[in-house]
């Protein structure tokens, strides 16, 4: 099995359309039975950045990421990602993707669930140990994953995503119920990470973690609320925080 | 089956690549790409390193289990020796159905074990997380294929060796042949576990698809009574149920039969085994809802 070099991730970057950007979503819709989860989603995610997916629970976060991520059908749109259409077999040693519930196997450990991953996705004993010590779990190595606290699963969970080196990461709320010290390293991995070229998209409803985001989406009833940085957000609701924009915001697209 | 979507996949990508250079104005030469797309090709290919990765993983789940463990090697031995003392004043009827009852208990037990063990993966989340892996549906199937068909293996050795040395089992010196039988018919009831699982949404249903699935099979098989003597419907419907072509492979193997309709008897087992596994393949979906 081959192992993503930075060489091929490259190649995706050059593939990408005339934009430039990491995710380009057009007209995205996706519908369950008569129910709209996503009506017409348009956005783009920029290479290289941390991107907040903010949104009450319910607005549609984690299906926009599973379409993303190519494990959700949808009904109608246009979804590249890296350049490539959403899915395509390809992508699949460029994406990685953590969901909201940490998919480990709680019945091994956690090397032997990171050896597993690494075998799949084509990287060695030294990579699994490089992630151990990123993600601080090297004291919970031989521990079994199902006797693992909360926040060291969700650990556990990231290290197998980060374990091919993707080049987009898809984050399903990833910190929910991190006490704040483990909160903020988390994040600062994040921004290592971004800082290495890594586009990041994070889900989150904790709105005081959208000031630790370059980018963010506000999403509300599967449609987008409004997009941009921070600042410009805050700007254009002439609020003084993101809560107050979303608020504002929400108000205003009723 | 997989293949005729990912070559036209391959060729719009190669397509959408080509342009998207020629609008970047990069020079790359094309071997890079091809090499690229061949990496591509080889994540939805069955892969044997794959395969083995996931029989290893599913193995070693298992061995922190002792109880499943136990339950999988002393069950069948169990249940058969209560079987030899009911039927202890009637040794004739034991005879008769002795044999057949170690060529089956593998594959009820392997059937129940493979379609909890799918629908975990499921629910929890590690099945969706493969799907977004470059990991080939198929290469799963075979992991846990190679992982229950080696368990099945030791489960039908231990109960062939108790049956036959301590419980009198009569296999008129087809013991081998027995075995292989029993091994041939816990991979269909592997096979069949894994495909029934995306039927299952609750654990609750998954165990009850054993007495709902496999328990008409056992009664319609010819253990209990002749096949030929059921009703003609019932027979019919006897005909198109695998279950009874392990019985009748067992009887004839016990009575020295090789003929052809012995062999087409495990044909059709291998064949059913075959059938489930790529139905289940199938019931495998990257994209879902």
């Amino acid at each position: 099995m081959n192992t993503v070099t930075n060489s091929a991730v490259d190649d995706f970057k050059d593939s990408a359309g005339p934009s430039g950007d990491a995710i380009e979503i057009d007209e995205l819709m996706v519908r369950f039975g008569s129910r709209d989860i996503l009506r017409s989603i348009t956005a783009r995610v920029a290479f290289g950045r941390i991107t907040g997916l903010l949104g009450p629970s319910g607005a549609g976060k984690t299906t926009l990421m599973r379409v993303i991520v190519g494990v959700q059908r949808f009904t109608a749109g246009r979804v590249r990602v890296l350049g490539r259409p959403a899915g395509a077999p390809e992508l699949r040693h460029a994406v990685g993707y953590v969901t909201q519930a940490p998919s480990v196997y709680a019945d091994l450990t956690v090397t032997e669930n990171l050896r597993y991953f690494a075998r799949l996705v084509g990287v060695d004993q030294t990579r699994i140990d490089d992630i151990l010590t990123l993600v601080d779990l090297r004291t919970q190595a031989h521990q079994l994953a199902g006797t693992l606290s909360g926040g060291e699963l969700s650990r556990a969970s990231l290290a197998i995503a980060l374990l091919g080196k993707p080049k987009l990461l898809v984050l399903d709320e990833p910190t929910v119920g991190l006490d704040p010290l483990l909160r903020r390293s988390l994040w600062r991995t994040f921004h290592d990470l971004a800082a290495d070229g890594v586009t990041l998209l994070v889900s989150t409803h904790v709105m005081d973690e959208a000031d630790r985001c370059d980018d963010l989406m506000l999403l509300r009833d599967g449609q987008v609320l409004a997009a941009g940085t921070g600042v410009e957000l805050r700007e254009r609701a002439h609020a003084a925080t993101i809560e107050d924009a979303f608020l504002t915001l929400a108000g205003a697209t009723p | 089956m997989t293949n005729r979507p990912i070559r036209r996949r391959q060729t719009s990508t190669t397509g959408t690549r080509t342009a998207a250079k020629a609008e970047a104005g990069h020079n790359r030469s094309l071997a890079g790409v091809g090499g690229r797309f061949r990496t591509a090709w080889r994540s939805e290919r069955p892969h044997a390193a794959a395969a083995m990765a996931t029989a290893i993983r599913v193995v070693n789940q298992l061995r922190r289990d002792h109880r499943t463990l136990a339950l999988i090697l002393l069950m069948p031995p169990g249940i058969l020796a209560l079987f030899r003392y009911v039927y202890d004043a009637h040794p004739a009827i034991f005879a008769r159905i002795g044999a057949p009852l170690l060529g089956i208990f593998p594959l009820v037990i392997m059937f129940v074990v493979t379609s909890i063990a799918m629908l975990r993966e499921r629910r929890t989340g590690t099945l969706e997380r493969l799907m977004t892996l470059p990991i080939a549906k198929i290469d799963i199937l075979a992991g846990y294929a190679l992982a229950f068909g080696a368990v099945a293996v030791v489960q039908t050795v231990v109960a062939v060796a108790i049956g036959v040395g301590l419980l009198d089992v009569h296999t008129h010196g087809h013991t081998t042949a027995l075995a292989a039988l029993a091994i041939l018919a816990a991979l269909f009831g592997m096979a069949f576990g894994l495909f029934v699982s995306a039927f299952a949404r609750t654990e609750f249903q998954a165990v009850q698809f054993m007495p709902a699935l496999l328990f008409p099979q056992l009664i319609l098989g010819g253990l209990f009574a002749p096949r030929d003597e059921f009703p003609r419907v019932l027979e019919i419907v006897s005909d198109i149920l695998p279950l009874s072509y392990v019985y009748d492979a067992v009887v004839r193997a016990l009575a020295g039969d090789s003929s052809g309709l012995f062999w087409r008897d495990v044909g059709i087992i291998a064949g059913a085994t075959v059938v489930a596994l790529l139905l289940g393949a199938a019931t495998l979906r990257r994209r879902t809802r």
